[in-house]
């Protein structure tokens, strides 16, 4: 109560002080005239009266100065005061505070961003309602988790944990509303999507579980609101409109809310169609193929009271009976429960990891920064023991001095947090609308919220208290009388020590930031440079689908060999060679094989899973895989001839046994069909990881394997490749030629390949950028160390110079304090850089931390800064001027 | 006026309480009122006054409200609380003992020793 009251009336003194103040006024005003008034009985005139009231009073500002703090509102008052003082002393010396505050925001900034992205993918949940208990389901053993639609019925239909299960795969489609067909990105959705997620619709309606009634059976399409919103420019009328999607016509349901962008964080989809109508949008139909998996997530929100371990039972029990009814097709595995929005443990881990680390540095640069400031406070408060020792001989009291300084810390820490989170916004924001991706609408969700903006400030804060804690111990072990004697020369005990031993902390941790930048660098160096089995080199990757265009059965083959037998015309065309999905491609196709003895195609049989690609026979030429023995396909290798394969290296020792007497070997695939090796071809890199160990690979003829999509590999001269865009307007225009409504995306293999060294570039560039951001903090903190050594010693500096000291001899004693805990730093970051390389060495390809060019350029880098950053007062210490320096004394 | 003796630390609070125990009174009262009662033997400057009221005023041991002086001006008046009286009381006791100890030990002859 009593607390209460007081903070009551706490209020109205800081927020009413001039109120409050023009009532002190009015009452010391009422003493002086009462005072008056007894005057003038006493006979003096009023206006003499009035001066000698007021003479007597006394010092009425004191008074009223005094009365205010007497009222106790003075501690907000003091604290303003502090807060103008310190101002008034940053703008002062303004490099020194615009060196803080930049060096600050950096190092915020860097902070905020990496933390928004970790937030974004991993704290912040799905933005859909009720998002905490909401899991998608992951195969035990597999990072994947794809799931076969008719395992999904019965999962969702035999399940007792789960109020429902939903589930989705992702494609892309032709979308025609009467102009030109444009290609689009959605969900293909279970009927009951929307409902099991709680999303209600923006406009119209969503589908349901109802509107499904076999194949084909619900052509309804329900639009994300940002596609609505740029596409139909928020025309409202668009409910119940027709449109055609791969030329079937879908009827447009509704638009979905603003907020809801689908259950997949990375990937904003245009729209969604529902699932059972596959067979329109891909062209094929796995409706029923219970060993085909491709449901991309399946996902639900668990009942209220069942804990995830009952839940991972349940299905796992289904599980345990779906292998019993179906052996060839299920494997026996359990389930486990994932967060939805990563594709489960597929991409998840890596990512976390790898920001984690990036987090880690991050943090590490603002504990260097943080060591930078402390330095420099500590500085500061030597040059300013004089002040101090005033303030402190005037009557102040330590603790307001102290109170002074964290003030002037804080305001620097608060205002570089404020313009590191500003940058970091503005990175975020592009981040935002940035499409790695030419192809694909990839989208990375970092806008920042609450989360964000509190660490940043708490971040700033934390740094604040921190380097303004470091002069600390300096100012309460201030003696006033030594140092007014003295003056400012004075040294102040072990401070200078405390510094030094920041400098080398922050050194080093520059060093580990540059060291793990350099290792960055060369892994991605290295990785551009190993063998892929293929050359991207003057090569044009044309990718067309049929399906899209309308195309069905065998007119899908015939148009094929006639894209390819006219794109081989154009001239410098070398060859043209068909594939299902190109190598390092965002997606790929595995396969089990099995041995040429088994007859039980159960999955737990298979000899191994390997990555299928299936290529016309000039694919190899075109994409210049080296066959090391045996044959390529010819075109007689087609549906009436027996089954053949060229398999890899890899496939032919692991599988096969050995990699020379593999050929005319056979193996089987997981419908039976015997297939005879007829080639042996060079190991190359398949999956989206550049960075993965070799993998058994087959290729298959397209025409004994018929694939709808396929992608066309153009291989050029190199007068032609120099100059790409030239060729793919011919494709283009040739293309035209033969079907005008046929989508097609042309690009070079190069740039195809960013997809798949999208992961080393971001590690590289986020740690080349952390690595700059080191260096330029252990610039900053040696050149304030040496400077301010400098211009401490220039008076001992001239009395040497006086002497007769050499330039050797000078710079020797105003730098070799700086250069000697450069070194020092220095070795202890490389050593502690290379060790957490082991680290680096999980993310980034190729990393090794016993790479000599590592090593040289690291120890190198860190001399070039120390020169760099040493420069400016060595030529100060240099220009030493003994007579001028002796009379300004 | 006689001569006037410099305040201990301390009693100008004790002073005030005291004063204002006798009748609501402005400031200036308070001043006047001081005078009144020790015989103008105490020397108070006059500003140094009002630190110390609002300082009673926020422990609470004074209230205060605006009104009309016998000068017909606006001033304000202070009036103890019930908290005041009680503190009036013990430090009137304490400050009573005190000076009994006090006048005591300086009374002291040789040869009571």
């Amino acid at each position: 109560m009593k607390f209460f009251s007081y903070v009551q009336s706490l209020i109205p003194r800081v927020f009413r002080r001039a109120e409050v103040s023009a009532e002190v006024d009015a009452e010391l005003r009422s003493h002086i005239e009462h005072r008056a008034d007894d005057l003038v009985r006493d006979g003096l005139n009023r206006v003499e009266a009035e001066r000698r009231a007021r003479i007597e009073f006394g010092g009425r500002e004191r008074y009223k100065e005094e009365s205010y703090e007497a009222l106790g509102g003075n501690f907000f008052h003091s604290f303003w005061g502090d807060v103008r003082f310190a101002l008034r002393v940053l703008r002062k010396s303004p490099g020194f505070t615009i060196a803080a505050v930049g060096t600050l925001a950096l190092a915020i900034g860097a902070n905020s961003v990496v933390f928004a992205v970790l937030n974004g993918l991993f704290i912040r949940p799905l933005n859909v309602p009720h998002s905490q208990d909401l899991y998608a389901l992951q195969r035990g053993h597999d990072t994947y988790i794809v799931q076969s639609y008719p395992d999904y019925i019965d999962l969702r239909d035999r399940n007792r944990s789960f109020d429902g299960l939903a589930a989705y795969n992702i494609s892309q489609v032709a979308l025609d509303t009467g102009e030109n067909p444009v290609s689009v990105w959605g969900y293909e959705a279970s009927g009951n999507y929307f409902d099991e997620l709680r999303v209600q619709p923006y406009l119209g309606r969503l589908f349901h579980g109802s509107d499904e009634h076999g194949p084909n059976s619900a052509p309804y399409i329900v639009l994300t609101y940002a596609y609505w919103h740029s596409h139909f420019q928020d025309d409202r009328s668009v409910v119940g409109r027709t449109v055609r999607l791969n030329k079937h016509p879908f009827t447009i349901l509704g638009v979905a809310p603003p907020e809801f962008k689908g259950t997949l964080l990375f990937f904003s989809p245009d729209f969604f169609v529902p699932l059972v109508n596959q067979q329109q949008i891909d062209g094929e139909n796995y409706l029923n193929a219970r060993g085909t998996r491709w449901v991309f997530e399946v996902l639900g929100h668990l009942k209220p009271g069942v804990t995830r371990e009952q839940a991972t039972a349940d299905l796992s029990s289904i599980g345990a009976s779906l292998h019993q009814a179906y052996p060839k097709e299920d494997d026996q595995a359990g389930f486990s429960l994932v967060r939805p929005g990563l594709h489960g443990n597929f991409f998840a881990p890596a990512i976390r990891a790898f920001l984690t680390a990036l987090m880690l540095l991050a943090a590490l640069i603002l504990l260097a920064a943080c060591a930078n400031l402390g330095s420099l406070f500590a500085a500061r408060a030597a040059d300013r023991s004089r002040e101090v020792a005033l303030r402190l001989a005037l009557g102040s009291s330590r603790s307001r001095i102290l109170r002074q300084l964290f003030t002037e810390a804080v305001l620097i820490s608060l205002a570089g947090g404020a313009a590191g989170l500003w940058g970091g916004v503005m990175v975020l924001h592009w981040l935002g609308g940035w499409k790695p991706f030419p192809q694909f609408p990839m989208n990375i969700p970092v806008n920042p919220d609450a989360n964000v903006y509190l660490v940043a400030l708490l971040l700033a804060l934390i740094s604040g208290l921190l380097f303004g804690a470091v002069p600390v111990r300096q100012v309460l072990r201030t003696n006033p009388y030594e140092i007014v004697k003295a003056g400012s020369t004075a040294k102040m005990g072990r401070g200078i020590a405390v510094r030094d031993v920041l400098l080398v902390v922050q050194i080093a941790i520059c060093a580990v930031l540059v060291t793990s930048s350099m290792v960055a660098v060369r892994g991605l160096a290295r990785s551009l440079h190993t063998n892929l089995g293929f050359d991207p080199q003057n090569t044009v990757l044309v990718d067309t689908d049929l399906i899209m265009a309308g195309y069905r059965g065998d007119e899908i083959a015939a148009m094929q060999k006639r894209m390819s037998d006219t794109i081989q015309t154009i001239p410098g065309v070398i060859a043209v060679g068909l594939v299902d999905v190109p190598p390092l491609h965002m997606g790929w196709s595995i396969s089990n094989v099995f041995f040429d003895q088994t007859r039980d195609f159960r999955p737990s049989n298979a000899a191994a899973v390997v990555i299928r690609y299936r290529i016309s026979p000039e694919y190899f030429r075109a994409a210049r895989t080296a066959l090391l023995i045996g044959r390529s396909f010819s075109n007689h290798d087609d549906m009436k001839s027996p089954g053949v394969a060229v398999v890899n290296r890899q496939f032919a020792s692991k599988i096969l046994g050995s990699a020379t007497n593999a050929i005319g070997k056979h193996f089987k695939l997981p419908d039976g069909t015997r297939i005879e090796v007829v080639g042996i071809a060079e190991d190359g890199k398949y999956t989206a990881n550049i960075a993965e160990d070799a993998q058994p690979a087959m290729f298959l003829s397209i025409l004994q394997q018929p694939a709808n999509d396929t992608c066309m590999v153009v291989r050029t001269t190199n007068e032609m490749g120099r100059d790409p865009s030239q060729l793919m307007s011919a494709i283009r225009s040739k293309l035209r030629g033969l079907d005008a409504g046929l989508p097609s995306f042309i690009q070079t293999w190069d740039e195809e390949m960013n997809g798949a060294l999208f992961g080393s570039r971001m590690a590289t560039a986020s740690l080349g950028v952390l690595g700059v951001m080191g260096a330029m903090l252990s610039i900053t903190g040696i050149f304030g160390m040496a400077a301010y050594s400098v211009s401490k010693r220039l008076k001992e500096l001239g009395i040497r110079v006086a002497l007769g000291a050499q330039r050797k001899e000078v710079l020797q004693a105003a730098l070799g304090r700086a250069f000697k805990l450069l070194a020092v730093g220095s070795a202890a970051g490389l050593v502690l850089g290379l060790l957490a390389t082991r680290v680096l060495a999980f993310i980034v390809y190729q990393a090794s931390p016993r790479d000599p060019l590592v090593l040289c350029g690291a120890v190198l880098a860190m001399a070039l800064l120390g020169l760099i950053a040493t420069w400016m007062p060595a030529q100060r210490a240099l220009r030493v001027n003994p007579l001028v320096l002796l009379r300004e004394e | 006026m006689g001569e006037q003796a410099q305040l201990l630390p301390g009693t100008l609070d004790l002073l005030i309480l005291k004063a204002v125990s006798l009748g609501p009174l402005h400031g200036y009262g308070v001043l006047l009122r001081i005078g009144q009662i020790s015989g103008s033997a105490l020397l108070i400057e006059q500003g140094a006054l009002y630190p110390a009221l609002f300082r009673l005023v926020r422990q609470g041991l004074l209230k205060a409200n605006w009104g009309i002086s016998d000068n017909n001006r606006r001033a304000k008046f202070y009036e103890l609380t019930t908290a005041g009286r009680k503190r009036l009381r013990e430090e009137q006791d304490g400050w009573n003992r005190l000076a009994v100890a006090m006048s005591t030990a300086l009374a002291a002859q040789p040869e009571e020793v």
